[in-house]
């Protein structure tokens, strides 16, 4: 037990362990949250794997537990499979309205704003992201009930026939904003975008401006420089930000519940399921849908170098 | 790193907008917490009154569901506190093995959507039969908000660096007068930071909540079941206002103890 300093006490003791065996201390520091992840996430992810192979009797509606593919195969099912594209076709939807809303925000925020500004965008976008997200929900139910703000506003410049023309488009229209897919859609990008907005604004920073004046000494107008020279560059961010707009929307089920017609989203498929119907195999077969999917986009993402972006 | 040309006006525009539309939602909450009118959600409120703010502080139902939401984010971000700086004093020593599974493990709980992490705690409980109780909430909310404080350590960590470490040692400190005089002081604001946006993000979390909570309320489920059903609609304006307010206030403060470094707070929720 000899080491630089002469032992002191038992703390001095284990200085000298660690310094002698760095491995030690770094393995006694990783411990506690490795196991706390290990077990309660890593663990609770197994079971609902485990949960999704097995059924339920049809009769009793008790769990069976035997392993089997019956329940994927219900997904299958017409009904449920709707569940599944609608909600894709949703979050694909979502992505690209958040890339179109971010961009001018992000590439202010990034390559114009300076000083006092860049401050007012750093934190208008991080105020949103991180306040209530039950709270911003509920904001839209106000502003989109049939009474509320936007139809007093449409019959105010006389576009009241305007908004009844959009709630009279089939499937996405229905009888006022909050009880169609385009509320449902709307709160999705609300919520969504400063997800967006944030990895789109550090790709773009990047982008060294070198590049552009090289662009516009070769002859590049703006939007030339804009198309072959930005948007490549950017691409990883947007992708990142993509991945969270994605995988945020696939497993909602608040947002659908609150705002849109009564159709369901995976999410909601998830929550009904455990709940009342206490179907858990099946909920927990439907829970693994968007892990399946936000697996085939991560592996897609990594190829195309987004989680530099991160 | 800034274009010396003018923003394009176009552009100037778009930015404002997508301002606009982030903020001006959240004011409306502000303004329908005085309506008179609690049926309906009429634009422009028929009246401004104050009294919804004495009803909702006379209403009973509304404090069990605080109480459990303040004890269940402080809690979770106590735990998160410990759990997550001891993750990030582990990274910032060593490359070791298995270390960028590690650090995706950490980050998987909130890139992951809610209602994964919700329903895979669910089928444990049922698996486990355990039953619903503070404890599972607090389970599954330390676990999302280990990588908030994670975020904030290890970037604090990084700055630190190792020479003033070995200085201590120099000076003949043992590895736990290290800790308390010269990593702790370092440390300090950034923990302070990440465990005030792991408590917001805790006391605002409603999908998780939702699978773990069994009969329960916290005030998001509270606020959710009123949106769900609402009964006195000025009133959930007033909770709302409640939250906003207490997570909003955290946030703020998080960013002023940490701006001014490449690790400002709550760039990755």
């Amino acid at each position: 037990m000899e080491s630089a300093h002469p032992a002191r006490g038992a703390f001095d003791r284990m200085t000298a362990l660690f310094w002698r065996r760095p491995k030690l201390l770094t393995a006694l520091l990783i411990a506690p949250p490795l196991l706390w992840l290990g077990v309660v996430y890593v663990g609770s992810l197994a079971a609902l794997l485990l949960q999704s192979f097995y059924s339920i009797d049809e009769f009793s509606g008790i769990v069976v537990p035997e392993f089997t593919l019956k329940t994927y195969a219900e997904l299958l099912i017409p009904s449920n499979y709707d569940v599944i594209v609608r909600t894709v076709t949703m979050a694909a939807a979502v992505t690209l309205a958040s890339v179109a809303i971010a961009f001018p925000v992000a590439f202010f925020a990034a390559r114009h704003a300076k000083g006092r500004w860049k401050a007012v965008f750093y934190l208008g976008v991080m105020l949103p992201l991180w306040s209530s997200y039950l709270v911003k929900v509920y904001a839209w139910k106000l502003i989109l009930a049939k009474e509320g703000i936007i139809t007093w506003a449409a019959e105010g410049i006389g576009a009241g026939n305007v908004l009844g023309a959009v709630l009279a488009i089939p499937v996405i229209g229905g009888n006022s904003l909050s009880t169609s897919y385009i509320g449902t859609f709307l709160v999705f990008v609300y919520v969504w975008l400063p997800y967006m907005i944030l990895p789109m604004q550090a790709s773009l920073e990047r982008v060294p401006t070198s590049m552009l004046e090289a662009s516009a000494d070769l002859g590049a107008r703006g939007w030339r420089t804009f198309r072959s020279v930005i948007l490549p560059l950017a691409l990883p961010g947007v992708i990142a930000g993509s991945i969270f707009t994605f995988s945020l929307t696939l497993g909602d089920y608040i947002i659908p519940q609150i705002i849109g017609s009564s159709r369901f989203f995976i999410g909601q498929a998830v929550y009904s399921l455990q709940g009342t119907a206490g179907n858990i195999p099946l909920a927990a077969a439907f829970a693994v849908v968007p892990i399946v999917i936000m697996l085939v986009y991560l592996a897609v993402a990594r190829k195309m170098g987004a989680f530099d972006a991160l | 790193m800034h274009s010396d040309a003018r923003p394009p006006l176009g552009l100037t525009i778009g930015a404002i907008l997508g301002l606009l539309f982030l903020h001006l939602p959240i004011l409306l909450i502000f303004l329908y917490a005085f309506t008179t009118e609690d049926r309906s959600y009429q634009f422009p409120p028929p009246g401004l009154t104050t009294k919804w703010f004495a009803v909702a502080w006379n209403r009973e139902d509304i404090w069990p569901p605080l109480y459990l939401s303040l004890r269940v984010a402080a809690i979770s971000s106590g735990m998160a506190l410990v759990l997550g700086t001891l993750c990030a004093a582990a990274m910032a020593r060593a490359r070791f093995f298995g270390r960028d599974t590690i650090s995706l493990l950490v980050i998987l709980p909130i890139a992951l959507p809610g209602i994964i992490t919700g329903m895979s705690l669910r089928s444990a409980f049922a698996v486990a039969d355990i039953p619903f109780s503070t404890w599972t909430i607090v389970l599954g909310h330390a676990t999302f908000c280990i990588v908030i404080v994670y975020n904030n350590a290890v970037a604090r960590f990084r700055r630190l660096g190792a020479s003033m470490l070995e200085a201590s040692a120099d000076l003949g400190a043992n590895s736990f007068q290290t800790f308390r005089h010269v990593i702790l002081p370092n440390l300090g604001s950034a923990l302070l930071a990440g465990g005030m946006l792991a408590f917001a993000l805790s006391f605002d979390e409603v999908i998780v909540t939702t699978f773990t909570a069994g009969q329960q309320s916290t005030l998001p489920i509270w606020m959710l079941n009123e949106l769900v059903r609402p009964r006195q609609r000025p009133v959930t304006n007033v909770v709302a206002i409640v939250v906003f307010t207490a997570t909003f206030l955290p946030i703020l403060a998080a960013y002023y103890l940490t701006r001014g470094g490449e690790e400002t707070a709550g760039g990755g929720k």
